[in-house]
């Protein structure tokens, strides 16, 4: 490149560069002039603008969508109520104020420590919400008082009340205040409101987005402390959506009534076809109503230590061994893999000898000969033994699974637990020790009995039993109808709406009429809790699942009875029903912790709840192409028939 | 001899880095300060979300400028067609699956990272027209024929930028161009043809260019009592904000308009509300000074450059800052419409401040290196 070009060039450049920079200065120049303009000659205008005219937009809350049960039983709506707020600014000492607010509404010393930690945090001119729910009596003290309190006034805003209580508690769930967390997982600016509510706990939750409903906004005129001058415009938000749930209040609550003398315990009842869960009883609960306005830390923390966990759904978190009610899968197996046939014998002496290993029966002296419909009927478990040992695990494992032992419902509730259903490959990565990865044979058989590592909920159980009953459907279990009660349409088989497992119908018949021999003949192990009625009769299999080992030692001095031992190492009482035998529609799951044998806890509460069902439901067969809502209808005009 | 160069790669390396341009540095960290003070303000007096959070990509921004003002004034020029291809392939693919936000595709998510390729492109065009005009012969810059390919250079992001739709970086390019052009010598009067061309081609970008929403801006700006709760309550707010802070503000965390939230964006493009409600003109007034520090460093360094693609990269990246200040300020002010310009190194963002501070370095090393420093950047 010449030199003379070069500089050419650069002195351009350089020319108009300083050029480029004086235009820049200019403009920054005239930056700063426009400035000079709004901020110190037409200062005083906009002063007074910002003092005195201001428009703020808020947000509405929405109304909360309302739960209904599946009869239109409201249990969970939005009601009016009173609460008091205080603006600290014009309060002037917050701590004098809250003393005599003392004297007029309840105040506990954690309210107190919330509203001035809030005082603290937020700008004097916003109310901050001292108390909600305030009764009648309580606003009309206020009004009278509130010469005496300035700044502190009684807004009507809405309260969450569950009119049932307890008896869905652990179905409905509850709401709460938003925390730091769920504020940052949810961008909904409904969030930001402190008076806004969301789902913490069961369907509140898991349909929050949808009960939730759209906020409206509000152009208010405010002054300068931020108090509202005037309203400028509104735009109504949307009310979120009802709910309705598959559950019927009346037969929960006969559900609960049942299990309640016991001390802990679940009820399920579902209707095999469709998956309505119409009973979901978990005792003992709590009272959601408590949650709303804020629970006392010492009622939070009875809560959490009970050792019974009355805040656990133990339907769908709790997990125990199942005990003998897991024969039906093993059972299954047996007849779907070709493992044995259903006439073949196994000799149950009482015992069963593996290796060194002894393995008893319930039935001290055994029960002889048994082919497969008696070993289910008198639910002997060294055929089971002898059954699972010819298995092997990983059979087994593959049909449980199938009738949705260990795997989760996918019910629409959190906080579900899935069980564990043992296969040789779930040990390995279970244990970490090396010596405790291999499965030992000891294992497979008492799994056949449904101890050892097999766990199921109480969901799961109803749902095996519905998946045996409805022809080897995969039902899925559900809490909350797609349509509102009055709009459905006609009842559904499960072959309609779900796909099959694959099992031979022969196979499951084999299995159906052995649960229906175990709850209707003489020597079944729940002849005694049989239903008489006819037309009405069930098939079940009661379960007695183990806390505790038995020892040799303990086995030679006889075993001591349950009711001699303390309650925490009783067994569980189970029991699984179906109902009715022809053409069945509902199945159940009755747990009763530590309750002792299934046959004589567990059964009657099923017994009991399966007849009540079906009074009021019917079965299949007299109802075909009703719609669910058959019982309430038929009870006005008496019509059965009318086809949807 | 490998090694010999290895060894002699290193202590140059060394070397460029003591000739960092601190005055610069320093002016940077003084806006960005101001931008932590506004933010803290903004969030109620509250490091968090935004404060803590700004600062510590200022930390990064600063480390990535050193970075870049390290590396040879060579590479970068070798890199520039390269970088600007590259952010074409960006931009293009934003295009097509970009993360939408704002209403536009102008974010493209690249694992955790979200990039804006628009921000990206601004530099690299920069860059790429530095080192094209660094290689054309001055007599052949008045050729008509010279000029076609660094048009291209423009047209084509600028084309992809606008159908984002993003008018404010669009404008932001094409101005960066044109006066890269008039830096390397094109004639007065080309300007004066495009300007006019632009002047007659305005009523057919209003019916067929511009989105719904841009028009309504620009209207609204027009006459912004138009709407007074609509599209005008940015604009409204900002001034009331503005002017109630008189001359000396009405103190730190103290703005009733800030703080009883009716300016919007304020902790992003409208941040000069902030700054201004609470600490008056003056405040105003300091921080168009500390932009004018930054100015006035990168004028010095255009004029220390020894080679043509030096001083295009500096007097560039310091009309891209100038613009950004500018644009924003004048929107804040009421003097232009509200496009999504944000201010510089203050307001609230990682994207607008890495892209300075990238730029910054880059100048940095192409004020310092060249033919001059020993280095050829090309081997001729």
């Amino acid at each position: 490149m010449p030199i003379s070009e070069n500089i050419d060039q650069s002195r351009k450049f350089t020319r108009r560069l300083v050029l480029l920079m004086g235009v820049k200065g200019l403009a920054l120049a005239g930056l700063t002039a426009r400035m000079y303009q709004l901020q110190v000659r037409d200062s005083e205008r906009y002063t007074t603008l910002a003092e005195e005219n201001r428009i703020n937009t808020r947000l509405l809350l929405p109304l909360r969508g309302r739960i209904f049960d599946r009869h239109g039983r409201p249990v969970a709506v939005d009601e009016e109520d009173y609460r008091v707020v205080m603006v600290a600014e014009k309060t002037g000492n917050v701590q004098q104020a809250l003393d005599r607010l003392a004297g007029i509404v309840e105040l506990s010393p954690e309210q107190r420590g919330r509203v001035l930690r809030e005082v603290r945090r937020r700008r004097r001119f916003l109310p901050v919400t001292i108390a909600s729910g305030l009764t009648w009596e309580e606003v009309a003290r206020m009004e009278v008082n509130a010469p005496d309190l300035p700044g502190v006034l009684t807004e009507r805003g809405y309260t969450r009340v569950y009119p049932y209580g307890e008896e869905i508690a652990h179905l409905v769930g509850y709401v709460g205040p938003v925390t730091e967390r769920e504020q940052k997982e949810d961008p909904d600016r409904l969030l930001k409101i402190p008076e806004f509510r969301i789902g913490k706990q069961g369907v509140e939750r898991t349909y929050d987005r949808r009960l939730r409903g759209r906020g409206g906004t509000q152009r208010v005129e405010i002054n300068a402390s931020g108090r509202v001058q005037r309203e400028l415009g509104r735009k109504e938000g949307t009310p979120g959506d009802a709910i309705h749930m598959t559950i019927d209040m009346a037969l929960q609550q006969k559900a609960l009534a049942l299990i309640r003398p016991h001390r802990a315990g679940s009820v399920v009842v579902m209707d095999i076809h469709t998956g309505d869960v119409l009973v979901m009883a978990s005792t003992p609960g709590y009272d959601p109503n408590l949650f709303i306005h804020g629970l006392r830390a010492k009622t939070w923390r009875a809560l959490q230590t009970n050792p019974l966990g009355p805040l656990l759904n133990k339907a769908v978190s709790g997990q125990y061994a199942p005990g003998s009610t897991f024969k039906m899968p093993v059972a299954l197996a047996g007849l779907e893999s070709g493992a044995i046939d259903a006439g073949a014998r196994f000799d149950c002496p009482g015992v069963f000898q593996l290796g060194r290993a002894k393995f008893h029966c319930w039935k001290k002296g055994g029960h002889g000969p048994v082919a497969m419909r008696d070993a289910i009927k008198r639910s002997c478990d060294v055929y089971f033994y002898e059954l699972a040992l010819r298995l092997g695990i990983d059979r087994i494992a593959e049909t449980a699974r199938k009738l949705g032992i260990g795997v989760p419902t996918g019910i629409d509730l959190p906080a579900e637990k899935q069980g564990v259903m043992p296969t040789k490959a779930w040990k390995r990565g279970y244990f970490r020790d090396k010596r405790n990865k291999a499965w030992f044979p000891g294992e497979t058989a008492i799994a056949g009995i449904g101890q050892g590592y097999v766990l199921a909920t109480p969901l799961q159980l109803a749902v095996m039993t519905a998946r045996l009953a409805n022809g080897g459907y995969a039902v899925a279990p559900r809490l909350v109808a797609d349509r509102p009660p009055g709009n459905r349409t006609a009842y559904r088989r499960a072959q309609d709406g779900f796909r099959r497992l694959g099992f031979d119908t022969a196979n499951l018949g084999r299995i159906g009429e052995a649960m229906a021999a175990a709850a209707n003949e003489t020597g079944g192990t729940a002849f005694w809790t049989r239903i008489a009625e006819t037309g009405m009769e069930m098939a079940g299999k009661t379960g007695t699942s183990q806390v505790r080992r038995i020892t040799a030692a303990e086995r030679a001095r006889g075993i001591v009875k349950n009711e001699d031992l303390p309650w925490r190492r009783r067994d569980h009482a189970l029991f699984v029903a179906y109902a009715p035998l022809d053409d069945p529609r509902f199945a159940c799951s009755v747990i009763v912790e530590h309750g002792g044998g299934g046959s004589r806890v567990a059964a009657p509460i099923a017994r009991e709840i399966l007849l009540e069902t079906q009074k009021r439901y019917g079965s299949v067969a007299e109802r075909a192409g009703l719609d669910l809502d058959f019982a309430r209808r038929a009870g006005g005009s008496g019509i059965p028939g009318d086809i949807r | 001899m490998q090694e010999m160069d290895l060894s002699r790669e290193r202590t140059s390396a060394l070397r460029r880095l003591g000739s960092i341009d601190w005055g610069l540095t320093l002016s940077a960290c003084f806006a960005a300060a101001v931008g932590f003070v506004l933010l803290y303000s903004a969030a109620g007096g509250e490091f968090f979300p935004w404060a803590a959070a700004q600062m510590g990509r200022f930390g990064v921004a600063l480390a990535v400028m050193i970075a870049t003002a390290a590396i040879p004034p060579r590479l970068w020029y070798r890199l520039a067609y390269w970088m600007w291809g590259l952010s074409v392939l960006l931009l293009l693919a934003a295009e097509f699956r970009g993360v939408e936000g704002g209403g536009a595709e102008r974010w493209i998510a690249l694992g955790p990272l979200r990039l804006q390729p628009s921000e990206v492109m601004k530099i690299a065009l920069v860059v790429a027209l530095a080192h094209y005009f660094h290689t054309v012969r001055f007599e052949n810059v008045r050729r008509i024929r010279t000029l076609l390919p660094p048009l291209f250079l423009l047209l084509v992001p600028a084309a992809l930028v606008l159908k984002q739709p993003d008018l404010g970086t669009t404008v932001i390019l094409i101005a960066v161009a044109g006066v890269i052009f008039f830096l390397a010598g094109v004639r007065w009067w080309k300007f004066a043809l495009v300007g006019a061309a632009a002047a007659a081609a305005v009523p057919l970008i209003w019916t067929y260019g511009l989105q719904a929403y841009q028009k309504q801006r620009l209207l609204t700006f027009l006459d912004p009592s138009s709407d007074p709760l609509g599209a005008g309550f940015h604009i409204t707010q900002a001034k009331i904000a503005l002017g109630s802070g008189g001359m000396f503000g009405k103190g730190f965390l103290n703005g009733t308009q800030i703080h009883l939230n009716f300016v919007p964006e304020m902790h992003t493009d409208f941040i000069l509300a902030v700054l201004a409600e609470e600490f008056g003109l003056v405040g105003a007034l300091a921080l168009t000074a500390i932009y004018g520090l930054i100015l006035y460093h990168l004028l010095a360094a255009a004029l220390r450059a020894k080679t043509q693609f030096g001083r295009l990269v500096v007097s560039g990246v310091a009309f891209t800052f100038f613009l950004y200040a500018f644009i924003n300020l004048a929107m804040v002010l009421g003097l232009l419409p509200v496009v999504g310009v944000p201010l510089p190194l203050v307001s609230y963002g990682g994207t607008s401040m890495l892209t300075l501070m990238f730029g910054f370095g880059l100048a940095m090393s192409a004020a310092q290196g060249g033919e001059a420093a020993g280095e050829p950047l090309t081997e001729e």
